[in-house]
Order: C-alpha cells, then sequence, then structure tokens
C-alpha cells in the first residue's frame, strides 16, 4: 500500500506541471497544498516556494469561503469523490481577490488527498455577476407584478357582499391557477334606492392587465347606470353603447338583476348579456332557469336584450361564471348538468349553495383552477323576530 | 404526514439501547454522521434525520418563517422526539445543531439527558472582546458565494430535461447536500447570525464539547466559551483539522462519544 502510495506520488503529485495552462494543486489529507504549478503560483500571486508544504487551501480564501469550503466543499468531495465548476474567489497577498472556477477529485489511491483545478475567471466572473444581478431583478419584478395582480384583483372583487335586510347572499371568488394573472370575473351587489338593489355578475374575455381595465369599467358603468335605467335590459344597452369594443379589445357578458322589495316579497327583473341564465331552486330540489338569452357586450352592432319579471318564493337563485360549468379534467367538462344536479342536492340556502359549486368546481379539477370562478346566490330571509 | 417521514428520519441499532439523535450541521444532511454512526448503533439506538430544508427532508417541511430562528428547528426536533415517544435521549449536534440541541434541551427538559456539541459555537461574530471569528462582512461574503454555486441543486433538473434514466439511487446519494438555494441562505443567514450565548447557562444536564484542532469555522476559542459558560462541561480537542472531526477523524469522534456515555450522566 505505501510502495503503491509512492509510485503514485511520483507519477502524479509531487512533480507540478508547470506547462498546464490551469492551476494544478494537490492536497494532503490535512488540507495542506502539498505541491502546486508555475500557473497556480500566478493566479494567487506568490512566489514559487512560498505555498507547497506551507498554505493550508484555506488561508487562501476570504471567511466565507473558509466556511463554504468546511461545509460544502469537502463533505461533498468525500462523500462523492468529485466536484465540479465550483466558484470561489481566492486571496492574494496584498488581500485583493481573484474569482477562480475550481473541479476537485479526490485520489483514488491516497486517502484524504485531493487534486484540483483552478481556472482564473476574472472577465467571465463580472459577466455572470451582470446576469445574477439580472434574474434577481427578473425575479423581483416577478414577484412585484403578482402583488399587483392580486391587489388589483382585490379591487375588482368586493369583499363580501352587503348585509341587505330580508335578503341572504352568498359570494364567492376563487382566482385561477396560482392568483397571479388577473382574470376577468366580477360581481357586484350594491343598493339603488330605499327598497331595491342591484345583483350583478359578469366575465370579461381574457386575461391580464386590459381585462382588468375593462372588468373596472363595466362593473363601474353598471353603477353609474342604475340610478337611472330601473329597466336591467335598458341598463345592458346603454352598457354596450359606452363600451368602445374598438378601443377595449375584449367583450364581456353580464348576468344583472334588480331586486325590489314590494309588500315584504321580492320581486326580481333580470337580464343576460351573453351569460348563462340564473338557476332558481324549489324548496323541493327542483332547479330551472331564468332570463332570456341576450347579446354579449361588445361583439354585435345590433344588440337584443330582454328583461323578465319573477317573485321570489321559497327559493334559492344562482348566478355563475363560465368557469363553473366549463371547468375541466383532461376532456371531461362540469357542464350544466353537474351544476344542476349539485344544486339540486345541496341545502336550500345560499350559502351552501355558493360553497358546494365553488368547492366541487375545484375538487373536479384536482384543485387547480385553469379559469377563475364567481358565484353568487341569494334568497329571501324570513324576518327576524 | 408523521414529522418522522417528514425529516426523513431512521432509526437504527441496539432496539433496547440508550437513545441517541445525531443532529446534522448546516450544509449537508444526516450521511454527514455516516462514518461514526455504524459504531455507535453497536450498543444505542440511534436516531438520524434530515433538518427541515436539508438533504432528502420533504419540501413541504420548511417554512421560511418558523424556520426563520432556531426556535422553528427547536421545535421540529421536540415534535420529532414525543411523535417517537423518546425521552431521555442524548442530543449529538454538529455545529449550529449543537445549539439547537442545547435548546430543546432548555424546552424540554423531559426529552434529554445529555449534551454532546461537536464543533459548537454560540456565535459566529466577533462581539466586544469575544471572539466568534467573523465579521458581519464575511457573512456577507458567504451568502454570496453561496448565491454563485448552487452546488448540485441544478444537478436533478440537468437529468430530467437530458431525459436520461434517473437511478433512484443515486439521486439519493446525491441529495444529501443538495439544498434549496434560498432556504441554504436563509439557513446561512440564521445559523451565522445567530447568537445563543445567552442560552448556554440554562443547560443542566451532563454535556460533551467536542473541539477540533484547527477549526476555522468555529475556532478553538468559540468551543472554550461554549464548554466554559455550560455549568460542568467537559472540554475535547479531536486532533484534527477542519470542522468536521466526524468526517475528518471518525474513529477519534465515535472513542470520544462513546466515552462519555459510559461515564456521564
Amino acid at each position: 500500500m505505501v510502495a503503491r502510495a509512492e509510485q503514485h506520488d511520483a507519477s502524479t503529485g509531487s512533480a507540478p506541471d508547470d506547462d498546464l495552462p490551469c492551476g494544478d494543486v494537490v492536497l494532503d489529507a490535512d488540507g495542506v497544498i502539498a505541491s502546486a504549478n508555475a500557473e497556480f503560483h500566478r493566479i494567487v500571486g506568490r512566489e514559487p516556494g512560498t505555498v507547497a508544504g506551507r498554505c493550508t487551501l484555506a488561508s487562501l480564501l476570504p471567511a466565507g469561503g473558509r466556511v463554504y469550503l468546511q461545509t460544502h466543499l469537502w463533505p461533498v468531495l468525500q462523500h462523492d469523490g468529485v466536484v465540479r465548476e465550483v466558484s470561489l474567489d481566492l486571496l492574494r497577498p496584498d488581500e485583493t481577490r481573484v474569482p477562480v472556477l475550481v473541479n476537485a477529485r479526490a485520489d483514488a489511491v491516497v486517502p484524504g488527498r485531493v487534486r484540483l483545478a483552478v481556472f482564473e475567471t476574472r472577465e467571465r466572473h463580472r459577466y455572470e455577476d451582470g446576469l445574477l444581478e439580472a434574474s434577481r431583478a427578473a425575479e423581483r419584478a416577478r414577484s412585484q407584478a403578482a402583488a399587483l395582480a392580486q391587489t388589483l384583483q382585490a379591487t375588482l372583487i368586493p369583499p363580501a357582499p352587503p348585509a341587505i335586510p330580508r335578503l341572504a347572499v352568498s359570494a364567492t371568488y376563487r382566482p385561477a391557477g396560482d392568483g397571479t394573472v388577473v382574470g376577468g370575473d366580477f360581481y357586484d351587489v350594491f343598493r339603488v334606492d330605499a327598497a331595491s338593489w342591484v345583483i350583478a355578475l359578469g366575465d370579461v374575455s381574457g386575461k391580464g392587465t386590459s381585462a382588468a381595465v375593462v372588468t373596472s369599467f363595466v362593473r363601474y358603468t353598471i353603477r353609474a347606470l342604475a340610478v337611472e335605467h330601473p329597466d336591467p335590459a335598458d341598463l345592458l344597452h346603454e352598457l354596450d353603447r359606452r363600451f368602445d369594443r374598438d378601443e377595449l379589445g375584449h367583450y364581456c357578458t353580464v348576468v344583472l338583476a334588480l331586486l325590489t322589495e314590494i309588500d315584504g316579497r321580492w320581486r326580481v327583473r333580470l337580464a343576460l348579456a351573453g351569460h348563462p341564465p340564473a338557476l332558481v331552486r324549489g324548496r323541493d330540489g327542483s332547479v330551472t332557469e331564468l332570463g332570456e338569452f341576450g347579446s354579449a357586450i361588445g361583439l354585435f352592432d345590433e344588440a337584443r336584450f330582454t328583461c323578465v319579471e319573477h317573485t321570489l318564493a321559497d327559493e334559492v337563485v344562482t348566478f355563475y361564471t363560465d368557469g363553473v360549468t366549463e371547468a375541466h379534467r383532461g376532456g371531461e367538462l362540469f357542464g350544466e348538468a353537474a351544476l344542476g344536479e349539485l344544486i339540486a342536492s345541496a341545502p336550500h340556502d345560499p350559502r351552501e349553495v355558493t360553497a358546494r359549486v365553488a368547492d366541487a368546481v375545484l375538487t373536479f379539477q384536482g384543485g387547480d383552477a385553469s379559469d377563475d370562478i364567481a358565484v353568487i346566490s341569494f334568497a329571501a330571509a324570513p324576518q327576524l323576530p | 404526514m408523521p414529522v418522522a417521514t417528514h425529516l426523513n428520519a431512521a432509526v437504527r441499532g441496539r432496539v433496547d439501547g440508550e437513545v441517541l439523535v445525531l443532529l446534522h450541521g448546516f450544509g449537508c444532511g444526516q450521511e454527514m454522521w455516516r462514518l461514526v454512526a455504524p459504531a455507535l448503533e453497536r450498543d444505542h439506538r440511534v436516531v438520524t434525520f434530515d433538518l427541515p430544508g436539508s438533504g432528502a427532508a420533504d419540501p413541504a417541511a420548511y417554512d421560511a418563517v418558523r424556520h426563520g430562528s432556531l426556535e422553528g428547528y427547536r421545535d421540529d426536533v421536540v415534535a420529532l422526539l414525543d411523535e417517537l415517544d423518546l425521552t431521555g435521549a442524548t442530543l449529538v449536534g454538529h455545529s449550529v445543531s449543537s445549539m439547537i440541541a442545547v435548546l430543546v434541551q432548555a424546552a424540554r427538559p423531559d426529552l434529554v439527558s445529555r449534551l454532546v456539541l461537536v464543533a459548537p459555537s454560540a456565535r459566529y461574530l466577533d462581539d466586544d472582546g469575544y471572539v466568534g471569528g467573523f465579521a458581519e462582512a464575511d457573512i456577507a461574503d458567504l451568502l454570496a458565494l453561496m448565491g454563485r454555486n448552487h452546488l448540485g441543486w441544478q444537478d436533478p433538473l440537468a437529468r430530467l430535461v437530458a431525459g436520461t434514466d434517473g437511478d433512484v439511487k443515486h439521486e439519493l446519494e446525491q441529495s444529501f447536500c443538495r439544498t434549496r438555494p434560498e432556504v441554504a441562505e436563509q439557513f446561512a443567514a440564521v445559523t451565522f447570525r445567530g447568537d445563543n450565548r445567552d442560552d448556554l447557562a440554562a443547560v443542566t444536564v451532563p454535556t460533551l464539547v467536542l473541539q477540533a484542532r484547527d477549526d476555522v469555522v468555529a475556532p478553538m476559542s468559540a468551543g472554550r466559551f461554549v464548554a466554559d459558560t455550560i455549568p460542568g462541561a467537559t472540554f475535547e480537542v479531536i486532533d484534527t483539522r477542519g470542522h468536521c472531526p466526524h468526517l475528518t477523524a471518525p474513529d477519534e469522534t465515535t472513542r470520544s462519544i462513546q466515552r462519555f456515555l459510559t461515564t456521564a450522566g
């Protein structure tokens, strides 16, 4: 064993190759530099004869590098026998630093002995620093954009519908994917006069900032128009007229209802714009549709909207966006039939219906929503004593 | 999921032996103990595991907020010991985990009967007469260096992209020193900017401090401070260079631990 080790020394270790165009260093088991060639001396700025047998590799590293050597490099080298492309700084006698790239291999014969190939990377290092800074800046920008998207989204979705006397309302919104892309779904519930409220739910085509701008426009235009347009079909006409599709570049679908309390009962006047009809659940579990087909906003020169009227009995009414029925798992759609069955089997309560629809769609997709989802349900609530 | 699964814990050795829990330090995972654990397993029941964020611990075990201080790690060790129903264990902590072990003993004296602190430092930064060995600039330097070296981290991805067959065993071997870069940086910051000097006096169990003769990470002064501050602690120097005597002098390290276990407590 000893004889082999000496042989190995003679063949590789003790005679450094000064012709090699990279630093060539052999470390003994204690981390002391046993031999080093001319290029290594040049890199660390030291005279031949001042390194071998005198310095440890650690003594040529700044403190941070020494820690890295001890906590990462030696353990990996001892475990795997080799490390490659490790970026380090070496210290020159005048304390200036030389960035280097190091490959290291454990000696196959002498336990603990390590051979290093060292390349100076001064120019490349500057370039990599630039890249590193650029990728950090990109990461910062990405997380800022994500935060902005979420803030924007939060402004579009009212956190919870206001409390309305004698009307129970429950709404939910689930963003698509990881919630970093602004979707176009929205809902809004607001008061028009002493006895009347508007409940609106819609979906602007597309995603991202431009869709968010349109979503905001639609929501606030509905609010502005509601006071002077008690007929939802009229309101949708006016919204369509003001919707400059060339400029906005999106279209949108809306379900809009004006609820008025008359003699203790709620009258619902409802119009659709390219949106699926509302679903009305009776206490017996029957589910029927409410609403007549209307044009999507921002798509047609001659838009048509129809207002239907319904007096709310002991019923739960549900509005939803197409993120619900068009949720898919592989090629399979959640679909309107499944939605109808789900509502039929749910307890007769707006909160339950809303929660079950949102949960069922998320579960159907394995928790990863491809489109955003908005659901709002309401029912007449008996007056509390 | 059980804590033991989360932390990739393994229990080996003599079933009826006294319990030794080996806590790896900053850098690589439980594989760091591979040269000393087999000898200890002859007489003891030996528990090894990976700290959250290290080795092959479940990535979900790491929580950037909770693991922003050593107390987060302390709570994980306590949860692991509780789950495995281990009381009166000897905790063997290397490097930063020596301080995690100290915190566990203070929080749950019932769980811990003895401490072995391998290459400990209660404070890495120099501070008003105290010599930890480092200045703040050195820590910034280390973090920058770690940013430049994602050692082994890209490897599994590179293999996936290349489409070569992922050999699971090889994969596991490679994983022991692989840490998600942002986790490694936070762990480094928590480790090297921490100050546990005030926690030492609270230790109430027999303690062995193992100091490497020439350790550039936890210098002699830091090890001495730990041994001098923990009441009744024993101080031993292992004749080796570097911060990992369990790698560079495994036999001597094992003997010291065994000697302490047969004489103390």
